[in-house]
């Protein structure tokens, strides 16, 4: 079931949509927003606000890399795996993350406070390398400033 | 020099209001611009030369004119700003989003104008968050302000304009996928013709240009195209966004006039190599760009210069290879970048680049086998130009094919020795 609150902000995309599955990216950003991830359930819910079919709305949902369909952890670590963070280092920041959380791309902490991603060039390549924690952007980061930025997020 | 695009952006600052905004002579070209008949703005767009700075450089006026216009258009018309900025090595969109919002809002009003459309929207990438703000903030004063909505400043043209805050995938930057993922469908690429001027958004004609042309519509409008010629120091007018990273003192983006050479860019505006680092080569503009070497330092950046050496200018966004990065290494992380991101259409991209990945790995890694250059070199052709149903595949090669002629020694080495050198 969709809360009230959700309803009511894919409403008002709805609003503004000029069909009803055009709003189906936003929707899902919705969902997400609110829970962090995207349910099967919840993808069911939206299709029949969207007049989509369940299949129809998870083909797009699966199409985006941040459309979580899985859950995740509280807070999400992005790390630039692209070139010029590759130059720059951002192996190194890895390591550290590694030996400090346990865990490698795409796994979660089992207290469930941190999923590790890759995430393509976050257009910060002059402050290479360069990561996102949720929606905070960082660099560039050096190893000894992990521990630091990753104690921020509870 | 005179740096139109940037002049009111502060690195550290918030962006400017509207009112600060109008102070410095903002929202001007949308008053000159509804003044007149749409042709006329796309006459004077048209002959600025501007060309447009999402990578393949084509007329942006030339482009306009190929919407069908007057009474009989197929309507509502749409307007699309590109701001998906998934190119590796591209970082020139978010600081023309960020820095100065109302400067992409006043060029979506000008250019929307120009073509009769009366819906724009404003295609930002997942990861912009802070750009995604400002300009939904910039958004609201200028609709408060009668910029946007119903009969903008008392003269009849309506238009709105809204952002679309995409979900992550590099396809969504190709025009045609772009229009699919605002259609709420799979972002694949459409196959053309029809072009997207005449059957595009929801099947209306549509324009999509890079943010970077969108924020020099306003200048040329109020400046006029001689004006806009005047800037540049070659026969592509106007001025660029340029950006240089990797190993240099002062990676940054600058706005310089067209034509500065690349020794410019990196020696002077960059700095230099850092310390203990020597160049051997460069991508000249972004990821899906053919390597220049030392040879080709006094190459000018602009799209026909850049072409004659043998590359592309693309964005206009420079990533540096140094003598301590391995060169195969380097273009295996770009090789990965482009599998990962292929949308899986079509057949030579889905299964060619994951295959150039595994190949490029294990060379890396010391095993590979005698005829890889060889296989390598046969996919750079199968996947190039006219093979695959997008640009998204020849672009992925672009790099690879020019590192194999470049650092083909680099290759053999790595084949010889059964480990990468710089490991
Ligand atoms: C795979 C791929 C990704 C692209 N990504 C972008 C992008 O992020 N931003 C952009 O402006 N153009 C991008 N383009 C180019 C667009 O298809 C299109 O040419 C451009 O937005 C047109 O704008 P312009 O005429 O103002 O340059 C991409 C092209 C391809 C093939
Ligand atoms: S070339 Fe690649 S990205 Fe383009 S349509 Fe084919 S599979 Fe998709
Ligand atoms: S390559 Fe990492 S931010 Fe651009």
């Amino acid at each position: 079931m969709l809360s009230e609150k959700e309803l009511q902000e894919i409403n008002t995309e709805l609003a503004h949509a000029v069909t009803k599955a055009s709003a189906s990216v936003d929707a899902l950003n919705i969902i997400q927003r609110h829970r962090g991830w995207v349910s099967d359930e919840a993808v069911k819910d939206v299709a029949s606000m969207l007049d989509m079919t369940p299949e129809e709305l998870d083909a797009v949902a699966t199409f985006y890399s941040f459309i979580f369909r899985r859950p995740v952890g509280r807070h999400v670590i992005l790390v630039c795996d692209s070139i010029s963070c590759f130059v720059m280092g951002y192996n190194p920041l890895l390591d550290v993350i590694k030996n400090r959380l346990g865990i490698a791309f795409g796994e979660t902490t089992e207290d469930k406070r941190f999923t590790l991603l890759p995430i393509s060039c976050l257009g910060a390549c002059d402050r290479a390398p360069a990561m996102m924690v949720d929606e905070d952007l960082y660099g560039p980061v050096t190893a000894e400033m992990m521990e630091e930025i990753l104690e921020q997020y509870k | 020099m005179e740096q139109p695009l940037t002049k009111n952006i502060r690195s550290t600052a918030e962006p400017l209001s509207l009112k600060e905004y109008e102070k410095t002579g903002g929202y001007q070209s949308v008053r000159k611009a509804l003044a007149m008949p749409p042709q006329d703005v796309q006459n004077i767009v048209k002959s600025s030369n501007l060309r447009g700075r999402g990578g393949a450089g084509f007329s942006t006026g030339m482009k306009w004119s190929f919407v069908p216009m007057g009474p009989d258009a197929r309507r509502p018309k749409y307007f699309v700003v590109n701001a998906d900025e998934m190119e590796p090595g591209t970082f020139k969109d978010r600081l023309l989003l960020e820095g100065d919002p109302h400067q992409i809002i006043e060029g979506v009003i000008a250019s929307a104008y120009a073509i009769e459309a009366e819906q724009a929207f404003i295609f930002v990438r997942w990861a912009y968050k802070l750009a995604i703000k400002r300009l939904e903030q910039a958004i609201k004063e200028a609709y408060a302000n009668n910029y946007l909505g119903k009969n903008i400043l008392g003269t009849g043209y309506n238009l709105e304009l809204r952002i679309h805050g995409s979900a992550g995938r590099y396809i969504c930057g190709e025009e045609t996928a772009l229009l699919n993922a605002l259609e709420g469908k799979r972002a694949t690429p459409r196959a053309k013709p029809p072009f997207p001027q005449v059957s595009g958004l929801f099947g209306r004609p549509t324009i999509v240009n890079n943010a970077e042309t969108v924020a020099n519509i306003p200048h040329i409008i109020n400046n006029g195209p001689d004006w806009f010629k005047d800037l540049s120091r070659s026969n592509d007018a106007g001025t660029k966004l340029y950006g240089v990273s990797g190993r240099v003192k002062k990676p940054a983006i600058w706005e310089l006039p067209m034509g500065v050479t690349v020794r410019e860019l990196i020696e002077e505006h960059a700095g230099g190599m850092q310390d203990g680092y020597a160049f051997r080569g460069v991508l000249p503009g972004g990821a899906s760009t053919d390597f220049l070497t030392s040879d080709h330092l006094d190459v000018k950046m602009d799209y026909d210069s850049v072409a004659k050496a043998g590359s592309r200018l693309g964005t206009g966004t420079m990533i540096v290879l140094d003598d301590k990065t391995c060169p195969i290494g380097f273009v295996h992380n770009l090789i990965k970048f482009f599998a990962r991101e292929s949308c899986g259409w079509c057949t030579p991209c889905r299964d060619g680049l994951p295959w150039l990945e595994k190949i490029l790995r294990s060379i890396e890694e010391g095993t590979g086998q005698p005829g890889d250059i060889e296989i390598l070199e046969q996919h750079c052709k199968l996947l190039g130009p006219g093979n695959t149903f997008c640009a998204l595949a020849p672009g992925a090669v672009e790099p690879l094919q020019s590192a194999i002629k470049y650092f083909r020694e680099d290759f053999k080495r790595h084949l010889r020795d059964k480990k990468c050198p710089w490991k």
